[in-house]
């Protein structure tokens, strides 16, 4: 059931232009109109070199509030860099970033009361238990949430009391996402969210950052992992070597790096594909034993008939998904397009 | 307000929570206090062992606190990030140190009440004058925090530790604690009297109803408290190395 409703969020986000998404196709993913938020996050040519090492060259990106934008790229691509720059951590050596339209350096103090933040592997106090970790930092904010309803909200309810050295890497994790909601932010800045998380903690993710969504936040979160910013984001943007190679919705990159749309399943080996491509009315093909690739785009008609056609066969189903070519052959070949047009 | 109320009640909850640094803070100069006092080592001449001893204690309990709890904490939190957690909330600095500073100056009121009381019990007979007193520990805490704070700025976690535990008991041996300036060897003699310790110590016996020369004491530890502090605001690293 999960591969099935992460299959309508594909077919969402690929069928999902300006004129709206399918409503309650997916929970996660349903969002109202989004048109008339402003920017949150605006980079606009920014460099950031440390010494002779430039991680960030020449970056422009944009997120607008009820945005979800992922910045994917592979390790020392530059990402934390940037989001650093966001947080106010780094300077720019060039170019500028405005947060809410506030300089992340000296506007520092007015936007940490809006920006709640997931820094990579933040520690904490050793001793300090996530029910004391939420309250002191609730203190800090001016309209801080419950952290009574935080510690539930992020399943920490049972280890409230332990101290954060003892809690799993994983608690520690959940730990952190809530402090980065706790001053209700109107940015949120999530640096790796789901490196170290059980499947668990990967759907508490992407459940939050949904829920952020909807609540009109702004979130960029980093990451390596491409299935998981296909599941969360509006809009990938791919970076590597502190470079924007390509931005836009994952649909959108699949479909501009020549992706084309297709339905894949697995169902017992064998099948007859000629008959079932006359009920699709679209090619069948039967790549490897029991893995089928259907050649057209996945509307709910097509879907239907794919269904209806092997029940009546009494032929199991399994496996079902949708979307273009994966987000992964588009990350493979920008980036590896990258890599050897530096090298020559 | 609110906010650094909550960070200063974090810092003392979480330096109760450790062993360690109650051991530190409390433990050893109550024993260092109970077995000099007993055993009759000290070269202290003529006097009682208690009355050289009590305001030794007193200025130890000052640099464990503010030197060894301050700098080892403070270290270890930016050794692992957690300065840079809190540098991405509206708390800032300026309540971050205010909250560390409160909560140095509530563990020493209550170590100083402590261990006067153990003096006491010892036959300690102290003729206090209270603002120089004060105005001592207040110079002193100002000063070894600001060592403390100086190498927690710059050495990583564990070598921070070793080098607060180290300079502890360097500055408990040369600088005029258990040992008088006056009987160690050579030129250490002169050293000792303008170490932070030497100069605490020597302004709190006087404090206490000792009659000595102590201008020179005055002016060490206000170099101390005013070059220390300086020195770690100027070199302090909040981001753990990279």
């Amino acid at each position: 059931m999960r591969r099935a409703s992460s299959a309508a969020a594909n077919f969402a986000a690929v069928t999902g232009s300006d004129t709206g998404r399918e409503p309650g196709s997916d929970t996660d993913r349903s969002v109202g109109s989004d048109t008339g938020h402003g920017v949150a996050v605006d980079i606009a040519g920014l460099r950031v070199s440390y010494g002779a090492v430039t991680a960030v060259d020449g970056l422009t990106l944009q997120a607008r509030a009820g945005e979800v934008l992922g910045l994917l790229g592979p390790n020392g691509a530059g990402k934390t860099t940037t989001v650093e720059t966001l947080e106010g951590f780094r300077r720019p050596s060039a170019g500028t970033v405005r947060v809410l339209g506030l300089d992340p350096v000296s506007d520092h103090d007015r936007l940490m009361t809006r920006l709640g933040v997931m820094l990579q592997s933040c520690r904490l106090y050793s001793a300090i238990r996530p029910i004391e970790a939420l309250r002191l930092f609730a203190s800090y904010y001016p309209d801080p949430d419950d952290p009574e309803a935080l510690l539930d909200r992020v399943g920490l309810r049972s280890r409230a009391r332990t101290a954060w050295r003892k809690l799993s890497g994983g608690e520690q994790q959940r730990l952190a996402l809530a402090l980065a909601l706790i001053g209700r932010p109107e940015v949120v800045v999530l640096d790796e969210p789901t490196a170290g998380l059980d499947l668990d903690g990967r759907l508490l993710v992407r459940a939050i950052v949904a829920g952020l969504r909807e609540a009109g936040a702004c979130v960029v979160l980093t990451s390596h992992e491409l299935t998981e910013v296909e599941r969360v984001v509006d809009r990938v943007a791919i970076v590597d070597r502190g470079r924007l190679l390509a931005c836009g919705s994952p649909a959108e990159l699949a479909v501009a790096a020549g992706g084309t749309a297709e339905v894949r399943f697995s169902a017992p080996r064998g099948l007859d594909v000629a008959a079932l491509a006359v009920t699709l009315r679209a090619p069948v093909r039967e790549p490897e034993p029991g893995r089928y690739v259907i050649e057209a785009a996945a509307d709910p008609g097509l879907v239907a008939r794919l269904t209806g056609w092997l029940a009546e066969r009494d032929v199991g189903l399994a496996d079902l998904q949708t979307g273009p070519t994966g987000l992964e052959d588009v990350f493979l070949r920008l980036t590896s397009a990258a890599r050897s047009e530096e090298g020559a | 307000m609110h906010a650094m109320v909550a960070q200063t009640r974090n810092e003392l909850v979480l330096s109760l929570r450790q062993g360690e640094q109650l051991l530190v803070s409390m433990g050893i100069p109550v024993l260092v206090l109970l077995f000099l006092s007993q055993v009759d080592i000290l070269p202290t001449g003529t006097e009682r062992p208690i009355d050289f001893l009590a305001p030794a204690v007193l200025g130890l309990a000052v640099m464990s606190s503010s030197m060894v709890s301050l700098g080892i904490g403070t270290g270890f939190e930016r050794h692992y990030g957690v300065l840079k957690r809190l540098g991405a909330t509206p708390l800032g600095r300026p309540r971050l140190l205010a909250a560390k500073i409160a909560s140095v100056v509530a563990t020493e009121v209550v170590q100083l009440a402590m261990l006067s009381g153990v003096a006491l019990a010892l036959g300690w007979q102290p003729a206090w004058s209270v603002l120089p007193f004060a105005g001592a520990v207040l110079l002193g805490t100002a000063a070894f925090a600001g060592t403390g704070l100086l190498l927690a700025g710059r050495l990583s976690g564990p070598a921070n530790l070793a080098a607060c535990n180290g300079l502890y008991l360097v500055l408990l041996l040369f600088g005029g604690v258990a040992v008088p300036a006056s009987e160690l060897p050579g030129p250490l003699g002169g050293v000792a009297g303008v170490l932070p310790t030497g100069a605490l110590v020597k302004v709190l016996r006087s404090a206490t109803g000792a009659t000595l020369p102590v201008t020179g004491a005055w002016i060490a530890l206000l170099a101390w408290a005013v070059a220390m502090p300086l020195a770690a605001a100027l070199t302090f690293r909040w981001s753990p190395a990279d």
